[in-house]
């Protein structure tokens, strides 16, 4: 263990709730990776596309008019800040994908700007991921990846891509955006997969 | 969005090392330049950055990660820490780090908002208080007499809180192809022409640098900085995929 001569650290941040390696944070910082990409929502458009090539389409009216969900849940950034009981409103992927026919595993999520992350398709169902679309009562601003974005809380918060226009279904897993860069495939905070090896 | 590969095999990158403080630089009231010696440093890309990590005697720790300030130089790993209100670790890092003390890093990290010297094309630096340091990074690395035209705008609340504040002018005033561009948004010195103000559209447009120079962009700051800046430079024209952000919030005391 390397010590570093009289560090003795603020500990404020020690909460059961807390994944290792991370801090708390009252604030919502952004990270992106490019220019925020400003969606009208009549342009707005959620599809998934299956491994055989079928599409399936949501206008913004669509989405809408399906159930919704509110949920309060801790988010985790690779960046190592954490802020717990975030207020969101979204639709469940369960309800999203409840129609569509699929062999596939994995899923890449396709954002407007450019970005992809890949996930296991078993970690976009069962209550654990929504298409979300309000933030604390207030509709998702731009930089926060409004209009929609994905929310997989129990992963690292780039897998929750901003922005999002399609759910790309796949047999095979390939890395996306920052997965190529050298972050890691799965993310789970709680085992600390931040890097490729982690 | 077009992708680069990182330099370095995976598992060096991600191993822990110790990372002995060979000296430091005030570079404002509230910024230190550290030197790191890190031994078998493997080298990093203008505009990477590390996690830097305490630990104290009963095993606690905190990690944070902070910009990387000048190319890759031997084992040398020269970090520029602003201290951040009531911070954990910067203010240990700015106030109480001494030469010979002992800290661990891991990277570099990031792979994407990253200058390589030899990258052709005029270069356009955005940087919104201590988000200069990446760009400081690009800026030290670009080799003299570069057919690569640099440009930094760069804001800051004050002069006293400019980073870099003679190496910059030293830079420009060579005449090799960097300019500075200086942006107050508190006080400006006695005489400023521009005054005292956000960044606005013109501020990016100055010196005859336009859209058509095509330019990499790169943006760094406070959020709210990097999001104006940014839908500036999308405003003017420059197409977002020329458009390299990274931005930080209150997130890293």
């Amino acid at each position: 263990m390397t010590v570093t001569r009289g560090f003795h650290g603020r500990r404020r941040d020690s909460d059961a709730r807390l994944p290792p390696g991370q801090h708390l944070t009252p604030d919502f910082p952004v990270l992106s990776a490019g220019p925020t990409p400003l969606v009208p929502r009549d342009d707005w458009e959620l599809i998934v596309a299956t491994e055989d090539g079928t599409r399936h389409g949501w206008t913004w009216a669509e989405l809408m008019a399906l159930p919704s969900e509110d949920v309060t849940v801790d988010i985790h950034c690779v960046t190592s800040w954490s802020k717990l009981d975030t207020d969101w409103r979204g639709v469940s992927l369960d309800t999203v994908l409840a129609d569509v026919d699929t062999a596939a595993d994995f899923a890449m999520v396709h954002s407007h700007g450019g970005y992809t992350t890949n996930l296991p398709l078993e970690d976009l169902l069962d209550g654990r991921a929504w298409i979300a679309y309000e933030y604390d009562g207030d509709e998702l601003a731009p930089e926060h990846g409004g209009p929609a974005r994905l929310l997989v809380p129990h992963l690292y918060l780039w897998k929750s891509a901003k922005w999002v226009r399609e759910i790309e279904l796949m047999l095979d897993d390939a890395p996306g955006f920052w997965e190529q860069l050298g972050y890691h495939d799965y993310g789970d905070p709680w085992r600390e997969q931040r890097y490729q090896g982690d | 969005m077009a992708r680069t590969a990182i330099p370095g095999g995976l598992s060096a990158r991600r191993a822990w090392r110790s990372a002995t403080l060979a000296d430091r630089r005030p570079e404002t009231a509230q910024a230190v330049t550290l030197v790191l010696d890190v031994p078998d440093w493997p080298g990093h890309v203008p505009g990477q950055h590390v996690d830097v990590r305490l630990t104290s005697e009963d095993g606690y720790r905190a990690t944070r990660s902070y910009s990387v300030a000048a190319p890759t130089d031997g084992d040398a790993l020269e970090l520029t820490v602003q201290r951040v209100p009531d911070g954990e670790v910067s203010t240990f890092l700015c106030d109480d780090l001494r030469r010979g003390d002992t800290v661990e890093v891991r990277g570099p990290l990031g792979g994407w908002f990253v200058w390589r010297p030899g990258q052709p094309g005029p270069v356009l630096l955005v940087a919104g208080g201590s988000g200069v340091v990446p760009l400081m990074s690009m800026l030290r690395a670009r080799p003299a007499g570069s057919a690569s035209p640099f440009r930094l705008v760069y804001s800051a609340r004050s002069p006293e809180d400019l980073l870099y504040r003679e190496e910059l002018a030293r830079r420009a005033a060579e005449n090799d192809g960097v300019e500075v561009g200086l942006v107050f948004t508190r006080s400006a010195p006695e005489g400023d022409r521009r005054g005292v103000g956000r960044l606005r559209p013109e501020d990016l447009t100055g010196h005859g640098w336009s859209v058509d120079d095509a330019p990499t962009c790169y943006v760094c700051g406070p959020t709210g900085f990097v999001e104006s800046a940014a839908a500036h430079l999308v405003a003017l024209g420059h197409p977002p995929e020329r458009i390299r952000t990274e931005r930080f919030g209150p997130s890293g005391p």
